[in-house]
């Protein structure tokens, strides 16, 4: 994968989020630095999809703020994140290829033919490119979502629940793929169900529960108990 | 420049959509035929009725239509979170709702033109005389009933009982475009037909007042 | 006595002497004898209910803005309250064309785009039972109610240019026919008085709202806990 151009952070102060009455994230504060993966622990409603969704800058915070602290010049466009997120956010109607253009097209990307070809032979779908993704298989379904994601070379990439419903194959593609993207300089930030294949990739483990932090690698807790907290 | 560029875009694939589908156009026509085959049913359709309530009878038809053919707008997008991934993309977010709005108007205005010549058969309307100003005004028509239909489906996807909220949204929001529509469209239809222009201004007027406050408020609207 | 008995209490005398005004003081009208006197009931409403659909409207749009609760509260009490004065204008208009022109409805200019207005509001609030999550209703429901007040101009409009070509009963007279300058005192010192009374139903319904919100917050809040 082409290197990120610029390497940014995440900074997440005092983020809440409400819904009516019910607090989805509450006080999650923490700053992931340039090139570090971070795994997102926690159960169902633990806030995880939420806190992800802001930092994508689809959801907006109640209170709080996120920012991409960078070593960017004023000059530098700063580009947004990257977003893979549970659905697959493509068209089924249309082709690879047609999706990615399409998104290539609207993020006004230069020569956006050359770009969408190279990722396509990058996350092996070269040969499906004018296939209707009505036909693909789950695994191959994440490949053109992580696809759509990199299309403007972010700096940092959002993931949630990566891993799911991928075989054993489209894992360790999942795994080489964000090690590669990691060791290039991106900054990465993903969301877990437990401990896993994926998980092992990361520098940093933090654990959500009802919308709060409850653990933290940084603040000392051991990585296996972070990612496999028993269901207290 | 962006949004121009950025509605093509979503527009050529909302055109490309449903040209391999065509599920919405076939639909949409099939539905607005059964709705004046039931009309005739309903008084007799002599030549002389015909011009009089005919033009109102194709447009109850057209909003009828229109507020079925527009439910799967905005729900299209949810399985797949598709909209999510054009918010993140877009340098516009208005390019969303023009490229909609405008795919909305085609779809009407296919289906408006499919169906005049049978209606004109059916009911011994003379059509071919006014066919451009008939045009105009179902252009008019439908651009003003896609503005709002497609801003009303964006909130009724967010709702439940869906199918049956956006007509109740839409149509009484669609009252005035009724009344205008069908009174061009009657003098049209008139023995000594002629245009009405202040309902032709009245129509323009209409989708430009909505089409602003669509782009007022429609980021809004995209909102989670 | 408490503010709100005594705002109560002060709208009931407004109303008291609207009504006094309505039948002993208004001058009798030539051709439609005790009757027309409903007039006084009917537009009063009318304008009243344009009020409160108005202050819905404002709070619809400061909601957009400051997405502040209440404003939400102020918006869906003023299309309640709103959707009430209306309801009388609706019932009112057939009561008074009944003994005049002997039928019960007429495709009245005036009475249809009230009509149309009605629906509005109607949809306004059955929107918001079908959304649940508080913040999501209050927003969607506030752009629901912006675009619905802006159709309200382009409503009437169309219906007078275009109804009214056709012949038909025109309750309250011709729009050109007048008032004696009296009815016009009286007219409007009873919407006066129906203004007092929407403020009064708009604050108990306001502060109904808050309470429900306040209560949902600590009902989360337990829950949570």
């Amino acid at each position: 994968m082409t290197p990120p151009a610029i390497p940014t952070g995440v900074l997440f102060e005092n983020i809440e989020k409400r819904y009516g009455g019910l607090y989805a994230l509450r006080h999650v504060s923490f700053e992931t630095k340039p090139g570090h993966c971070v795994a997102l622990a926690g159960r169902n409603g633990s806030g995880k999809t939420t806190l992800l969704r802001i930092a994508a800058q689809l959801v907006r915070p109640s209170s709080g703020q996120v920012s991409f602290p960078s070593g960017a010049s004023p000059g530098e466009r700063r580009r947004s994140p990257g977003y893979v997120g549970h659905a697959t956010m493509v068209y089924d109607e249309m082709t690879a290829e047609e999706n990615l253009l399409l998104f290539a097209k609207l993020q006004a990307i230069a020569e956006p033919e050359k770009r969408v070809d190279l990722l396509l032979q990058e996350v092996g779908l070269g040969h499906r490119r004018k296939s209707l993704v009505r036909t693909f298989s789950r695994g191959m379904r994440q490949r053109v979502a992580i696809a759509r994601a990199l299309l403007h070379q972010p700096s940092v990439l959002l993931l949630d629940e990566p891993g799911t419903g991928l075989d054993p194959q489209g894992v360790d593609w999942l795994k080489q793929t964000l090690i590669g993207l990691r060791d290039s300089g991106c900054t990465i930030l993903m969301s877990l169900h437990g401990e896993s294949e994926i998980s092992s990739i990361a520098t940093r483990a933090i654990r959500l529960d009802a919308g709060v932090m409850v653990a933290d690698t940084a603040a000392g807790s051991p990585m296996r108990s972070v990612m496999t907290f028993a269901d207290a | 420049m962006t949004l121009l560029s950025n509605t093509s875009a979503l527009l050529g694939k909302e055109l490309r959509t449903e040209f391999r589908s065509r599920e919405l156009l076939t639909t949409t026509v099939v539905f607005v035929l059964i709705v004046i085959v039931l009309f005739s049913f309903t008084f007799d359709p002599t030549s002389e009725e015909s011009r009089r309530f005919g033009s109102g009878l194709l447009w109850l038809a057209f909003l009828f239509a229109a507020s079925l053919m527009l439910q799967p707008c905005f729900l299209r997008e949810q399985s797949n979170d598709t909209l999510s991934a054009v918010r993140l993309s877009v340098g516009d977010p208005f390019a969303i709702f023009l490229a909609k709005l405008v795919a909305n108007t085609l779809f009407l205005l296919a289906t408006e033109l499919l169906l005049l010549p049978l209606f004109a058969i059916m009911y011994n309307v003379p059509v071919l005389a006014v066919l451009p100003w008939l045009v105009l005004v179902f252009f008019l028509g439908s651009l003003g009933i896609s503005v709002v239909g497609t801003a009303l489906s964006a909130i009724s996807a967010q709702a439940r009982m869906r199918e049956l909220l956006l007509p109740l949204l839409l149509l009484p929001l669609l009252t005035p475009i009724l009344v205008a529509s069908t009174e061009v469209t009657s003098s049209l239809f008139d023995r000594a037909p002629y245009v009405q222009w202040k309902g032709i201004g009245f129509l323009a007027v209409f989708d430009l007042v909505f089409l602003t406050a669509l782009w007022l408020f429609g980021e809004y609207l995209l909102e989670e | 006595m408490t503010k709100n008995a005594l705002g109560a209490l002060m709208v009931v005398l407004l109303l008291g002497v609207a009504a006094y005004a309505s039948f002993f003081i208004a001058p009798t009208d030539a051709k439609q004898g005790l009757i027309y006197r409903i007039l006084f009931l009917h537009v009063a409403s009318a304008w009243t209910g344009l009020t409160g659909f108005f202050i819905c409207f404002i709070a619809n749009l400061l909601y957009v803005w400051r997405r502040q609760p209440r404003w939400d509260w102020l918006g869906v009490s003023a299309a309640e309250t709103g959707l009430v004065f209306t309801t009388v204008v609706l019932v009112t208009g057939p009561i008074w064309a009944h003994p005049v022109w002997g039928i019960w409805w007429t495709w009245d200019a005036r009475l249809t785009s009230t009509f149309v207005l009605w629906l509005l509001y109607v949809a306004y609030l059955l929107l918001r039972t079908l959304i649940e999550e508080p913040d999501r209703r209050a927003l969607l429901s506030a752009l629901f109610g912006i675009f619905a007040f802006v159709d309200v101009p382009l409503v009437f409009g169309s219906i007078r240019w275009w109804r009214t070509q056709h012949p038909q009963p025109i309750i309250m007279g011709e729009p050109g026919s007048g008032l004696d300058p009296l009815m016009y005192k009286v007219l409007f010192f009873t919407w006066f008085a129906m203004l007092g009374l929407l403020i009064l139903l708009l604050r108990q319904r306001y502060q109904l709202e808050a309470m429900r919100g306040d209560l949902d917050m600590i009902q989360r809040d337990l829950e949570t806990a």
